[in-house]
This record gives structure tokens, sequence and C-alpha cells, in this order.
């Protein structure tokens, strides 16, 4: 039974005259408010706003909140965006009074505990990664791209190298190369092989002499472990070039391979994915970067340090790039990926990454009897489906499928990405999930195969909207309410 | 451990169908000479318990607005935050939900990202918004960067000198190393120098970077900005403090072209400066350059009016490195709450809140300004929320450090970021601070100043 009311909208429900806060009066001797700002600064109009009583709001958001699948109620295996559990005692501990209400510009004097959160938190991404300096500040997975990009750039500088090429595989995310455009370089791809990994003949003949980095996701995007790696990160070495880790699927690896080991200079993180962070309809993340001691000096400014028994913030860093965020960066996503890792620890951590990769390719084991899998018999934490050939005999895409899972339950995976598979399905189960949900959802994807094409051209048919016409969208953009072109 | 499912017989189960023996022969892929041969070197797994006990050592050793009045502003403000914003932002379904890619399951989202984008254009005045950015300082680099995409001739960025300190650093880091040249324009008395702004802007200008109110708490004469700014067929981009709207013209009403916030205030705490959210908001022409997530309302198979992801032609997953940004996420649960909270205030809640906020800021400069050791900086210029003192002993550390022990924390120090204005400090008041602790700061200020700094608050 679906409350009718809640597809109004705040402008549709208001009512002049309510409100829902009663601010307490004013306590200073009060003045004529054009005695304190000149009238021509102030407002000559009332603001627009609706006018709701605090049961409305809370109504209207309440059910807005029903018509959501997420993680708390849905199973989501969406390839390459790890949605996994995100524990409840995260969210108590990053809302703790001396944690969540801390201001940017206190004393440091005054926030002691929280340097020290950071500080340790610099240090174990670093251990998980392989690579000894660690900047917190970057705001979201690309922003860490953009940011280590900027690193790289200032390193080139700093030993008088001109170097002009970023190159980043065909399969890798698009933030790839628009961070690469956006710090000043030119994004180049590479073709991916057959089997999904780098084309090494095209990377070759495309590891010119004035490449600064190399851009690469290892697990790729189609849930396979790089098997070129070390040659292809000896090869961009010897030219000088720098290696860098999109690290969008850490969680297949998690203390079972290290990006610095296996050849990166830098990665970010995405803590909203592989340490739990919730996703938020869409944010906050983070996108917290590590690098080779060499590309240390270039970070972001400021760093947490430790000096004797306190810890500080430095920012005596001549050599930075400077500042990329305001203040610190995203701390209470960094305070819940803290308090995940101490959640688990050393074998937690691998426990973590071990079944992540085991109800993938149990998963894999099971859909590929009747969805081809195109790139191999064996994946890390993902891996991607064909519909191409459901497509082809019965006119059955990736797109009804993902749609008709939503009428079962069960979110749809990523489709259509990455571009190099037809048809693709990307299937990711976490490690949080258990084997009869994996079963139930196999039966389900199962079932759909067999079902009646059109039923599926017109699902979902249970959910509260069907099939939004999306071209409509873009050609005569509504962006606001009470302001749609006809 | 709590968050994984498979029990060894699960493990064994699952193997068998998979057809291998071992987990650890899922990994045969990962070359040997790849792999960690080691356990990481981390802290020993924590049970809830001991993890609360652990995180609460910590916070307990952070001073925090309740255990100090907190005077401080400078970009990330004390002010309230409703029950009723956290209790609906803390559902699961809004803060463990994705990008809303499956518009049939996300209309929950959406439609909340759609009435965000609304109330962000009634409040600033602008004709669009997107679905928010990272935060205000990176939202006024991705403002420039639309600015500087729009073709427009001019390849010069001005700033004005009043600006957030740190937001003109970040756009040196974006833009120096791309060789365009960012103009600043020294500000004089905490406010914009207009003939100066006169002098600098020309024919090369690309777009002018104001914030109003700037980062001294001065109210900018935009209005007269915007003039110069248009003359020469250039782009203004107006940084806001959104609760100083319930009161202050809007961005849209005083000629701004492009409109960037700090959103935190608008019912999300402090959090030691982040998660934040980044307000962004411009007029017409731009709706194909505006970087970030976008929400359209269009209709369903069905006729139903619903709200969709839109315009994702700009966006890196389409584009590539052809993208207007490399942007591809929002602030969503920041966007939400922000929502929520102007839900709930209303246009007269704002109203009231930013009328609190400049009374009490106003009442606290004249208090504080009595203490014999301080006098107000920039005295004849309008202000809204902050205002800049002088410790005429030049002791700025030392004052604040002894009204930290008196329970306040009693300001931002200049000097880190102005090395003329060592001996100032910038001073915020929102309509969370009272007329008692207010007279309290200006009391202990005294008797630091007459060296009897003991008596607490």
């Amino acid at each position: 039974m679906r409350n009718q009311q809640a597809t109004q909208l705040l402008s549709e429900l208001s009512h002049p005259g309510r409100t829902a806060v009663t601010w307490p009066a004013c306590d200073v001797p009060e003045q004529p408010i054009e005695d304190l700002i000149p009238g021509s600064y102030l407002s000559d109009k009332a603001l627009q706003l609706p006018e709701l009583t605090e049961g409305e709001v809370v109504r209207h958001y309440t059910n807005l909140s029903t018509k959501n699948m997420s993680v708390d109620t849905h199973y989501y295996p969406l390839g390459s965006c790890t949605m996994k559990y995100n524990p409840k005692r995260n969210e108590r501990l990053a809302s703790l009074p001396g944690i969540v209400d801390l201001h940017p510009y206190q004393d440091e004097a005054t926030i002691q505990g929280m340097l020290q959160l950071l500080f340790e938190l610099q240090g174990i991404f670093s251990e998980i990664s392989g690579l000894p300096a660690c900047s917190l500040q970057p705001a979201a997975g690309a922003h860490g791209e953009l940011t280590a990009l900027m690193v790289a750039a200032k390193y080139f500088k700093s030993i008088g190298e001109d170097r002009k090429v970023v190159l980043a595989p065909d399969s890798s995310h698009g933030t790839n190369p628009a961070s690469a455009q956006m710090a000043g370089f030119k994004a180049v791809s590479i073709k991916s092989d057959p089997a999904g990994g780098v084309d090494m003949d095209d990377f070759r003949a495309k590891l010119t002499d004035d490449i600064a980095v190399l851009m690469i996701t290892n697990p790729s995007t189609l849930g396979l472990f790089e098997k070129n790696m070390r040659e292809i990160a000896d090869a961009v070495h010897a030219k000088g070039g720098l290696v860098y880790l999109d690290g969008a699927n850490m969680n297949a690896i998690l203390g079972i391979a290290r990006p610095g080991d296996f050849g990166a200079d830098m990665m970010h993180y995405n803590p909203h994915k592989t340490f739990s962070g919730p996703h938020g309809g869409g944010g906050p993340g983070a996108g917290p970067i590590c690098v080779a001691d060499k590309l240390e000096p270039f970070l972001p400014s400021p760093v947490v340090v430790k000096d004797g028994e306190n810890y500080k913030l430095n920012f005596d860093r001549p050599e930075s790039i400077g500042r990329v965020r305001s203040f610190f960066g995203n701390v209470g996503v960094l305070v819940r990926a803290y308090c995940y890792i101490l959640s688990h620890g050393p074998v937690g951590l691998r426990e973590i990454s071990e079944n992540a990769v085991l109800n993938a390719n149990y998963l894999l084991s099971q859909v590929k009897h009747f969805l081809p899998v195109p790139r191999g018999e064996r994946c890390m934490h993902e891996f991607v489906a064909s519909a191409g050939k459901l497509k082809q005999e019965r006119g059955i895409t990736a797109m009804d499928i993902g749609k008709r899972l939503l009428d079962y339950g069960f979110h749809a995976p990523t489709v259509y990405f990455p571009l190099t598979v037809p048809e693709a399905i990307m299937i990711e189960p976490t490690e949080t999930e258990s084997k009869e949900t994996l079963d139930a959802f196999v039966q389900t994807l199962f079932r759909i195969t067999e079902e009646d094409a059109e039923l599926l051209h017109e699902a979902p048919h249970s959910t509260p909207i069907s099939r939004p016409n999306e071209v409509q969208a873009a050609r005569s953009p509504c962006l606001r309410a009470n302001f749609c072109s006809s | 451990m709590a968050y994984l499912y498979n029990t060894p017989d699960d493990q064994h189960a699952m193997l068998k169908a998979i057809g291998v023996d071992s987990i650890e022969a899922l990994f045969s892929t990962i070359p040997e000479d790849l792999r960690l041969k080691r356990d990481l070197d981390l802290p020993p797994q924590m049970g809830e318990l001991e993890l609360t006990q652990h995180l609460s050592a910590l916070a307990g050793k952070n001073a925090s607005p309740a255990t100090h009045a907190c005077f401080l502003g400078g970009g990330s403000y004390d002010h309230f935050v409703p029950a009723a914003v956290d209790a609906l932002a803390s559902r699961g379904e809004f803060y463990t939900s994705y990008t809303p890619y499956q518009p049939e399951v996300s209309q929950g989202n959406l439609q909340a990202m759609f009435e965000y984008q609304t109330l962000i254009c009634d409040l600033t005045g602008m004709d669009l918004s997107n679905a928010s950015l990272y935060d205000g300082g990176s939202a006024l680099a991705e403002a420039v960067i639309m600015a500087l995409n729009t073709g427009k001739r001019g390849e010069k960025v001005v700033v004005l000198g009043t600006v957030h300190p740190e937001y003109r650093q970040i756009l040196q880091t974006y833009f120096t190393h791309l060789g365009i040249e960012i103009i600043e324009i020294p500000c004089v008395d905490g406010i914009a120098d207009l003939a100066k702004v006169e002098e600098t802007v020309n024919a090369e200008t690309n777009c002018v970077v104001v914030q109003s109110p700037n980062f001294f708490g001065g109210i900018e004469d935009v209005a007269a900005i915007a003039e110069i700014v248009h003359k020469n067929d250039a782009v203004l981009i107006q940084s806001f403090d959104p609760i100083s709207l319930g009161l202050l013209k809007r961005p849209g009403d005083l000629g701004a072209d492009i409109a960037v916030a700090e959103g935190h205030s608008l019912g999300s705490a402090m959090q030691y400066g982040g998660p934040y959210l980044g307000i962004m908001a411009c007029n017409d022409k731009f709706v194909r350059r505006l970087p970030g997530r976008i929400v359209g309302q269009t209709e369903d198979r069905r006729g139903k009016r619903c709200w969709v992801l839109t315009l994702q032609t700009r966006e890196q997953h389409i584009r590539r490195e052809k993208a207007t940004s490399n942007i591809c996420t929002n602030q969503g649960l920041f966007a939400l709450r922000a929502s929520i909270y102007l839900a709930l205030l209303g246009p007269g809640g704002l109203k009231q809140c930013a009328t609190l906020c400049t009374q009490k800021a106003h009442y606290a400069q004249t208090k504080l300004s009595e203490v014999e050791r301080l006098e107000p900086v920039f005295a004849g210029s309008p202000f809204f929320k902050e205002f800049v003192l002088r410790d005429t002993q030049g002791n700025v550390e030392g004052l604040l450090a002894e009204a930290r022990e008196a329970g306040f924390l009693g300001g931002v120090p200049l000097g880190q970021f102005f090395p003329e204005m060592n001996d100032c400090f910038l001073v915020c008041v929102t309509e969370k601070r009272t007329k008692q602790e207010i007279d309290a700061l200006a009391r202990t200020f005294s008797l630091i100043h007459s060296g009897s700094s003991t008596i607490h608050a």
C-alpha cells in the first residue's frame, strides 16, 4: 500500500504560513537590520522555499526513501561498485561527539585524537598499498586520480622533463582519461586483447618516449588480474614513466598483493567501495592516494606528521602541488574506513578478499552455464557475462535482464560496461552475501533468460515507475520544479 | 568476522562447485612473485566493544562544541542541525543506496536530488543547479573550468583577494600548471577595491571570482562588480554563504553567471572539514557544460511523472577525455541533508536564522571590541556573521590558547593565511552562540589581558 502523495513535490505540498523550525528569540539587544547591513544589500523579496510542518517533511522523505533499493534492503550485485554491507557501528562511531563536530581550524592541541586517527590511517593505507606516502585530501576516486596526475606532472617538472602522454586501457573507467585531460595530459587509449588484458602489441606501439603515466585498473574492470603486470610496469619504468593504479578493485587483493609490490608508483583508494563507506545515493566517497617515496614531496598539503608524542599538520611542503580541496578532506568517510579496517585486522582483511573472490567465482561457475562469460573461467572479485547470444537469438538485451531482475527484488548488475564486451552484464557479489542469496540470484537470472521476450522488454512491472523516457529528459531538460519547457 | 557469511561448509561446497580444492587456488592468476608473502602489518582485529572504546578515547582527546563554545568560522560553521535531518538522512534506504543508474528503483533519491536542484535555484535565484559537487572550494575550481570552456575569448582568471585563501590555493593548484594566468586583486580594507577591479578586468579576462560574504565576513558590492565584469564580456562567479541568503540579495539578483558555495552549513555537521557539499548553480546558457550529476524530470512508459539522471553525454563515462569534468559523483547524502534542512526551515526559518547570526555577530563585534587589547579591523565594512579583530599586543596565539583553557574556541588566527595579519583573528558567531557565551568570551579576553586568566566561563 503505497502512499500516493509521496510523488508530490515539496513545492506542491507547501502551505504558506507553515514552518517546522522555531528559533529562539534573539537574546542580544536587537538593532534594525538596515543599521547593520545597508539596505541595498538586503533582499527585497521573500525566498520561494516550501513551507511545511516537521511531520510533513518527515513523511515526505520517509516515503521517498521507500522507493530506493539499497544495500540495507536488497542484494546489489553491481559490478565495479563494490556494494558491500555498511556496518552500523561505523555510523555510530563516526557520529561521536568529538569526532563529528570538530572544526577544521581548531588548534592542533585540541584535536590530537583526530590527528592520531588520520596519522594512523595514512600508515594503514600505505601498508595495504605497499606505497610509503599517503595523502587523505582528495574527495573522491576521480579526484584522487586528478591529484595523483598533478603530482606526476610536478615530479616530471622537477626533473626537467616535459612528458605529455597518459596511456589508459580502453576498458578503464571513463574518469581515467577525463582526469588525464584535466591535469594537462593527452589521454591515449590502449586496446584490450581477446582475453581482456592489455594488448601488449598495442601497448608497446604506444609506449613513446614522452609517456608520463600509464593508468591501469588491476584487477581490471573485467575482474581479471593483469597477467603481464610486471612486464608492463617494467616497460613503463624503462621509459622513465610512472604507473598509476586505479584502486577501484582493491577489494579483491587486500593482503594478497600490493600495488607497490607489483609495479605501481601511485594509486587511489575508493574507501566507499573497499572499506565499506556507504555510497549515500551517489556520495560522499573519498579518494585518498598513496605514492612512492620519490613522489612524496609533491603530495597535497597538509599531511599529518608525528612529532615526538604530538601529532601535527605539516604545511611546510615547498614542492607540494598545493591544495586540491578545502580543509583536510572527507574525514567522515575516512573515519568509517579506519573503523572498518580495525574491525578486521590483517587476517580479517585478507579474508574479505578471499571471500569476495570465492563468491564471485562461485557465481561465475553457475552463471556461465546459461550466460557466456567471454573472458575466462576464473575471475577475481567480479566477472562480465554477455547477453550477446540471447540478443541475437531472442532479442533479449542486457538491459532487459537488468530491468527484470528489479521485479524479483535484486538490483541490476552493471550493464554495458566495460564497452569491450557486447551486452555486458558485470556482476560483483562482494563478500557480504551468503551462498543462499547467491543461489537465489542465479536461479532468478536463469529463470529470466527463459522468460518471454515481450515480458522482458516491458520490465520492470512491479516498481513505482518503469522505463522512463530518458531521451525526452535530455532533449527538453526539465531540471527543476515549475520550470519545464514543454 | 561479523560481516562474512561463508561458513567452512559453505566454502567447501562453493569450491567444489567451482572445481578447485582451495581458496588459494582461486588466486592462481596472480603471478607468484607479485604476491605478498606475509600478513599485513596492521593493528589486530577489534570487536565492536573494543573499537567503540578506542574511538571514544580518541574522541575524548579532542575539544569540540560540546566542551568549548565555538567562535570559529572561515568556511566551516557551527550551525544548528534539526533532529529530523539526522533521522531522515540516516535511513538506510538513503545512505546505503548507490548512484541512481536504475531509475525504477531509485525514485526516492532521484526525486530528492531534483528537489535539491529546485531548492538551490530558489535559494540562489539562478536558472540551473547540478546535483552537487565535492565541496565549496573544488566547486569554485569547477566553475572556473566551466567558464574557461565556454569559449569566451579571454584566458585570464581574476580572483579577488577576499576569496577564501584555501579556495584560491585550489585554483592555483588546478590552473597554474595548465598555463592559465590567475590574477589576484589584493584586498585593502577587507573588501574588494572596485577601482582596482575596474582597472584589472579587461577584454582578456575570462572570468572574475568574488566571494560574498567574503572570507572576512564582509559583504561585497557584487552588483557593482557584475557591471564591470559584464561590460568586459566576462563571466562572474560568486561564491556565497547559503545561510546569508536568508537576508542578502541572491547571486542571481546581483548578476552572477555562476554561483558556488560550501553547503555543509545547510544541515550537516562540521566533521573536521568533510565530507562537505559543493553547491553549483548557473545561468541557462551553461546547461550542457555544467559538471557533475544532473537529474531531469520526464515520464515513464505509462505516462507517469518521474526522474532520471540526464544530460549524461557531458560526462566522463560517455565522453571520456572529452567530458566537461572528471567528476562522476555527487554528494548525494549531503545534498539530501541540505534539502531536508531547507524544507524544514522554509523562507521564514532561514530568514530568522540569518538574522540571528547577524544580530549576534554584530553584538559580539561591539562587545569584544570593548576589550582593552582588542580592536575591530575592517570596522567600516558591512559584515554578515564573521568579523576580524586585532590583538593590539600582537599575541593572537597566546590569547586564543588562554581562551581555550577557559572553554572557548575563540577565533581563527589569520597570520597563517595573511602574514601581514599576524596580529589578527577571525571571529564567527552563528545562531547557536548565546549572549551569555559572547559576554563570557569578552570577559575572558579581558581577564587574560589583565593577567588573571584562570577564571572559567
